[in-house]
């Protein structure tokens, strides 16, 4: 089960660099997107995949077995994802909003923080 | 919480604890709250623009007299750490508050008082509407939560809190300028933070535990099975990404000089020193042996930092822009302390973290009054301010002095000791590379003020035109204070390089942290 999960976060994590490295907005959108999934399975399969038993450590000298699922990336996860949902949330707003004020989403075209063809910082007092 | 028909058998203090809190170790999560309480309620307030500016300078004074209480606290009584919802660390989640975290705080909150005064004037009601200040509480809550938690994951949560109040305070009034940089800004930091994430879930899997001192007391046995260079080295760049290091800094230079500028202000002194400070805590105290692999990588970092920064300094047209640059230089000179990793080195660092955000914020304020009084940021066109406002033009000339690193004022003093320091262990080069950033800087810094406030301007018929008035509250005053400091670290550095010293022997002898963790061996 693992090594099945291993590899599709390798895919996910293809799939979103590979999405990044594009000039269009949305596109590196889809990627961040992915990107995020990919991390949340990442850390879901660190804690071991398991449904044989349940993750309640017994009384007594038994202690905690090993094939347990550890519940805390799971946790982690939780709070991953609401943060990554958010963010997605607020970057398809900004990106939207990039889109209609500057009519553009080719970040090559995107030049208004930085115009090109600056002057010259002055060169004589 | 347990059951009720379990509480009656169970043991609850192996696992909780039973003692009350003390009173004084309240400090550790007052400044957070507090932040976090004032931005709530100035959120419901936002239509009420009248009042937010008021209510905000009283939130922040709070905010400094709490921070002030936490750094005393800790001077006097050592490293505090504080357990929420009272499980025995590592279960529950620690803030831990030593020195370098404390002092850190305290200056961040005179930096947020400062921005927030000016804000009173330099924000305008549409701003206020659109939340300037509930922004700024939150965003104050990530940094100062990040500055004082002791637990990796926790650390993860308070950088998407002070990113995503970021975010909002850099598209405040949505010019298309302002949307451009955030998309940069806002994907860049993205990458960066999940990198982080990335890392802070190997490091679970390798270490079973997110705990910093937890941390601490396995790492060393753990330094031949596990991927520990992997790890730091993914902390690195993450960190390096978001502290603005060479290679990967690119968001700084394309999005600081959107906002208005007491949000560049608050950005330029924070945002990069939480990652130089979250650098300090991973590389130094956590693994230390493992950093010491790295060491050339990161020194190599922070000489191409420091020197680019300073030459991008040199090359722009664009006063604000300028300023970017040389926010990025400084954390190179900041990385070249955690490169060399000696006590001399380190408290090199603190010392500049510290200075840089108060000069900084401070540079970028009285830009925003030349830009007011001038009419725009471009260094080509002279405004004759040593004319026309003698006390802008001398504060401004102090903080260009103090961060080239010229005595008398705060730059200098750190960048002396990282200069030893390098000259200590035998990096000649490293102690050049200060040197020549220091040089470069002191050249573009009185560039800035040769042409902007010394040359007067060409025809004389505009200058007698209704000259613009500053106010003494809101444009000197947080100026004034800021500049202050610098001079008052410059003239005085005694008992700050003290500080930064303990501080530094801290990250490097955590025995006091991970004791104030685990009182006493604390549970295995």
């Amino acid at each position: 089960m693992e090594t099945y999960m291993i590899l599709l976060v390798g895919v996910f994590f293809s799939v979103a660099v590979y999405l990044f490295l594009s000039r269009h907005i949305i596109r590196i959108l889809l990627g961040a997107a992915i990107l995020g999934n990919a991390v949340n399975l990442l850390i879901f399969t660190s804690g071991r995949l398991t449904r044989e038993v349940p993750p309640i450590i017994a009384t007594g000298p038994t202690g905690t077995p090993e094939t347990m699922a550890n519940p805390l990336p799971q946790a982690l996860i939780l709070t991953a994802i609401v943060i990554s949902f958010s963010f997605f949330a607020f970057l398809l707003v900004l990106t939207y909003r990039t889109y209609q004020e500057l009519d553009t989403d080719d970040t090559d075209e995107m030049r208004f923080a930085e115009p090109r063809g600056q002057q010259m910082p002055p060169l004589e007092y | 919480m347990a059951s009720p028909d379990t509480s009656n058998t169970a043991d609850l203090s192996v696992a909780m604890m039973t003692a009350p809190v003390e009173l004084a170790d309240w400090l550790v999560v007052a400044p957070v709250a507090l932040c976090i309480t004032f931005g709530a309620i100035l959120m419901m307030l936002r239509k009420n623009t009248w009042l937010q500016a008021g209510a905000s300078v009283v939130g922040l004074s709070l905010l400094v007299v709490a921070c002030g209480a936490l750094l005393a606290h800790v001077l006097l009584n050592g490293t505090v750490t504080m357990t929420m919802g009272r499980w025995l660390p590592p279960f529950g989640i620690s803030f831990t508050v030593d020195i370098l975290g404390a002092s850190l705080t305290f200056v961040a909150s005179v930096i947020a008082l400062a921005s927030g005064i000016f804000g009173a004037n330099d924000v305008d009601m549409s701003g206020r509407r659109y939340g300037f200040y509930p922004f700024l509480f939150l965003m104050m809550a990530g940094v100062i939560g990040s500055f004082l938690t002791g637990d990796i994951f926790n650390l993860y949560v308070w950088f998407e809190v002070l990113l995503i109040s970021s975010f909002g305070l850099l598209i405040l009034g949505s010019e298309p300028r302002q949307i451009d940089g955030a998309t940069k800004y806002a994907f860049l930091n993205l990458v960066a933070t999940t990198l982080f994430l990335i890392a802070t879930g190997y490091l679970y899997g390798i270490f079973g535990t997110l705990n910093m001192a937890d941390i601490m007391r396995k790492a060393p046995e753990m330094g031949e099975t596990a991927p520990l260079l992997t790890l730091t080295a993914m902390y690195f760049m993450a960190f390096g990404m978001k502290a603005a290091a060479f290679p990967v800094n690119f968001w700084l230079p394309a999005s600081y000089h959107t906002p208005r500028i007491v949000v560049s202000a608050i950005f330029a002194g924070l945002l990069t020193k939480v990652g130089v400070y979250a650098l300090l805590r991973v590389l130094i105290m956590l693994f230390p042996a493992e950093r010491e692999v790295l060491g050339l990588v990161v020194a190599i970092v922070a000489v191409l930092t420091m020197v680019f920064g300073a030459l991008g300094a040199l090359a722009q047209t664009d006063y604000r822009r300028l300023l970017g640059y040389l926010v990025i230089s400084g954390i190179g000179v900041m990385l070249a302390g955690i490169a060399l990793a000696s006590l001399t080195g380190l408290s090199g660092t603190i010392f500049y973290a510290v200075h840089s955000m108060i000069v900084m914020t401070a540079l970028y304020l009285v830009c925003g009054l030349t830009a007011r009084i001038a009419g725009g940021f471009s260094l080509a066109e002279p405004a004759d301010i040593y004319r026309s406002h003698l006390p802008l033009a001398a504060l401004t000339l102090m903080l260009l002095f103090a961060v080239s690193g010229l005595p008398p004022f705060s730059g200098f003093w750190p960048k002396a000791v990282l200069v030893k320091a390098s000259l200590d262990v035998g990096e000649w080069w490293m102690a050049g590379a200060i040197l020549l950033t220091g040089f470069l800087t002191t050249i573009a810094a009185g560039r800035v003020w040769i042409l902007v406030y010394w040359r007067a301007r060409q025809e004389a018929g505009d200058s007698d035109a209704s000259p613009v008035r500053l106010k003494p509250m809101t444009d000197y005053l947080p100026v004034g204070i800021l500049t202050a400091l610098a001079v008052l670290l410059g003239v005085y550095p005694e008992p700050f390089l003290d500080m930064a010293q303990t501080a530094a022997s801290q990250l490097i002898h955590p025995a006091a942290y991970i004791d104030s963790v685990f009182p006493a061996g604390g549970v295995e």
